[in-house]
């Protein structure tokens, strides 16, 4: 029992206090905001490393016994998922310093960012069920702040519908973790696992609330037909907020599918996770359409969120190893890239001051760093060989023809040439061509715009190229999901 | 007990889609507001509803109500508290800036960018 694992919910969270404090000394707010996001990555690091070494770490908040306190879980999984989270505050927050504008700044930004990192780092770490609720709606309220920051019109009209399909959805929640309750008689998830395990066959009732749950985090990380609110409401606030919202959100709701459909429901996968496969590939296969259809760079890029929580979920619906790593894999690349290109987005359209990627042409002659970080960080998004997307779809498809699916395996693969070629027509008819409609904006201070893209796409390379070293940490991660009695053990000894 | 707490759970729900469907702001935020009240009264039934004492008189208390429902409503309740003041906030300010209540005028259309 270490208190390591609770420092990436308390130093976001004490930082952010702090910051409201003189929220109108902006440079005083940056600095502070880089230097916490840096700490947390590095705390989750030493983390990391921790349970490398000594595996998975357990924190009974206040000393009271696990299934009867609130405990804390970090496995390797939350782990990763944790430090990944760090490293894009960390990137956003640099990258927010000349693009947020100052009137978003002086009205708490910065603390708000933090409270989304103290609400996400919270929900991946926790390990009781109604405490995961709790993060989720610290996490929630900080996004509803962080989409209505500054208050345009398209921002306040996008806000209602986003609450109000949060609130549903919490509320929903609320009732799944009653039902849950008065079903198994405790919160702990380890304990809920263990319990369910004991009744040996799943009773119809837990299977009712196993879908509860998906519809629950189907909502929050938006797979089909749940996804509806989700390209109105990531189009409305400026770039680094969108990053955040794409890279971080949904993939909470996904992260929580993925520990409640290994930890509680794998008795009854002929319904559950059948269902949850079916489900993802319609998401697969809807989002590339929409991907291909739209022509404006931020939709294109936000319906490829859409297809990548499909990609991710089918993993989860095969449910077995090479599914479920490469689904993990897949996750911590995609949270990544997502915020490189969500960045890369939020850069184009501030230069050419349209979405429309029609508009213009030949914005390589002038920004040709730009050019060719967008240009791979669309093959990584796609998965060409040896970049990161890689490694994580073969192991999906694996898992899908191992379970003889063919039919999920090929949609998968399939949706991969769909989002190459949605982003890679932006890539032609807007940066390849005669410069035209696209002068040089020196407004747009792109060089230190591209610091925190580039340490995010050195971070996308690097975990493709290095996918073996990587994979050493995957795999204790996914030991984990494949034999529950890993976790149980580990927080009930 | 548990019988008519149920269909009064079942009423709010019903009352609380209904208010959420129609067009007005204000309306859809009651109807949130009933929404999270059913799930609350929810989650106190599903813990079963006994003629217990209060939640803890030491180990040898023969009956005594289990007092985890009780805690998780609190909770609840705060955080519904809290969202539903920030979303009467919102359309409050939604109104100052876009002119209007109505749903069907803040739809996300060509017309509307």
């Amino acid at each position: 029992m270490i208190n390591l694992l609770i420092l990436p919910i308390v130093i976001p969270l004490m930082t952010a206090v702090i910051l409201i404090f003189f929220s109108k000394k902006v440079t005083a707010q940056r600095w502070i905001s880089a230097v916490s996001t840096a700490g947390t990555f590095v705390v989750s690091l030493i983390l990391i490393r921790q349970i490398d070494l000594h595996g998975i770490q357990t924190l009974d908040v206040g000393s009271w016994p696990a299934p009867f306190g609130i405990t804390l879980v970090s496995d390797m999984l939350s782990a990763l998922l944790v430090s990944v989270t760090s490293l894009i505050a960390f990137c956003c927050v640099l990258f927010s310093f000349r693009s947020i504008g100052a009137e978003r700044e002086r009205f708490y930004y910065y603390p708000i960012v933090q409270f989304l990192i103290v609400g996400v780092n919270g929900a991946f770490t926790t390990g009781d069920i109604f405490n995961m609720f709790v993060f989720f709606e610290v996490m929630l309220m900080s996004s509803y702040v962080l989409l209505v920051i500054g208050g345009t019109k398209i921002q306040l009209r996008e806000s209602i519908t986003y609450i109000l399909v949060n609130i549903t959805s919490s509320a929903l929640f609320v009732i799944a973790v009653g039902y849950l309750y008065s079903i198994v008689g405790t919160l702990n998830m380890a304990h809920i696992s263990q319990r369910i395990a004991e009744a040996g066959q799943q009773p119809a009732i837990l299977t009712v609330v196993a879908v509860l749950f998906l519809i629950v985090f189907g909502l929050k990380g938006a797979i089909f037909p749940l996804y509806f609110w989700l390209p109105g409401s990531y189009y409305a606030p400026p770039a680094p907020i969108m990053a955040l919202f794409g890279a971080l959100l949904t993939k909470v709701g996904v992260y929580s599918i993925l520990r409640t459909y290994t930890l509680f429901f794998y008795h009854d996968q002929g319904y559950t996770h059948e269902l949850l496969s079916i489900l993802s590939l319609i998401t697969i296969v809807l989002g590339s359409i929409a991907a291909i259809a739209y022509k404006d760079l931020k939709k294109i890029v936000i319906y490829n969120i859409i297809v990548a929580i499909g990609v991710i979920t089918y993993g989860i619906g095969a449910m077995n190893t090479d599914s479920l790593s490469g689904s993990v894999f897949y996750l911590i690349h995609d949270m990544i890239i997502k915020a490189v290109l969500f960045l890369l987005a939020g850069i184009i359209i501030s230069i050419t001051g349209s979405s429309d990627y029609r508009k213009y042409t030949g914005l390589i002659r002038h920004y040709p760093l730009l050019g060719w970080t967008f240009f791979i960080s669309v093959l990584a998004l796609a998965g060409i060989p040896p970049l990161s997307g890689f490694v994580g779809k073969i192991l999906i498809v694996t898992g899908g023809f191992s379970n003889g699916d063919l039919v999920g395996g090929l949609i998968v693969m399939m949706s991969s040439l769909f989002v190459l070629y949605s982003l890679m027509r932006v890539f032609i008819n807007g940066f390849w061509g005669e410069a035209s409609g696209s002068t040089k904006n020196d407004s747009v201070p792109v060089g230190r715009l591209l610091i925190p893209v580039l340490i995010l796409v050195i971070a996308a390379i690097s975990y493709g190229v290095f996918s073996e070293w990587a994979n050493h940490y995957i795999a204790q991660a996914v030991e984990v999901l494949v034999n529950p009695d890993l976790y149980i053990d580990a927080v009930l000894k | 007990m548990e019988i008519l707490m149920s269909i009064l759970i079942g009423l709010l729900f019903a009352s609380a889609v209904y208010l959420m469907l129609s067009k007005s702001l204000l309306r859809i935020i009651i109807g949130t507001g009933l929404l999270s009240h059913g799930a609350h009264l929810l989650l106190l039934t599903m813990a079963g509803l006994k003629k217990g004492t209060v939640p803890l008189l030491g180990e040898q208390a023969n009956s005594y109500t289990d007092p985890i429902p009780q805690a998780l409503i609190l909770t609840a309740i705060v955080i519904s508290f809290g969202v539903t003041a920030f979303f009467l906030v919102l359309a409050y300010r939604a109104y100052q800036e876009l002119g209007t209540d109505n749903i069907d005028d803040l739809r996300g259309t060509e017309k509307n960018d």
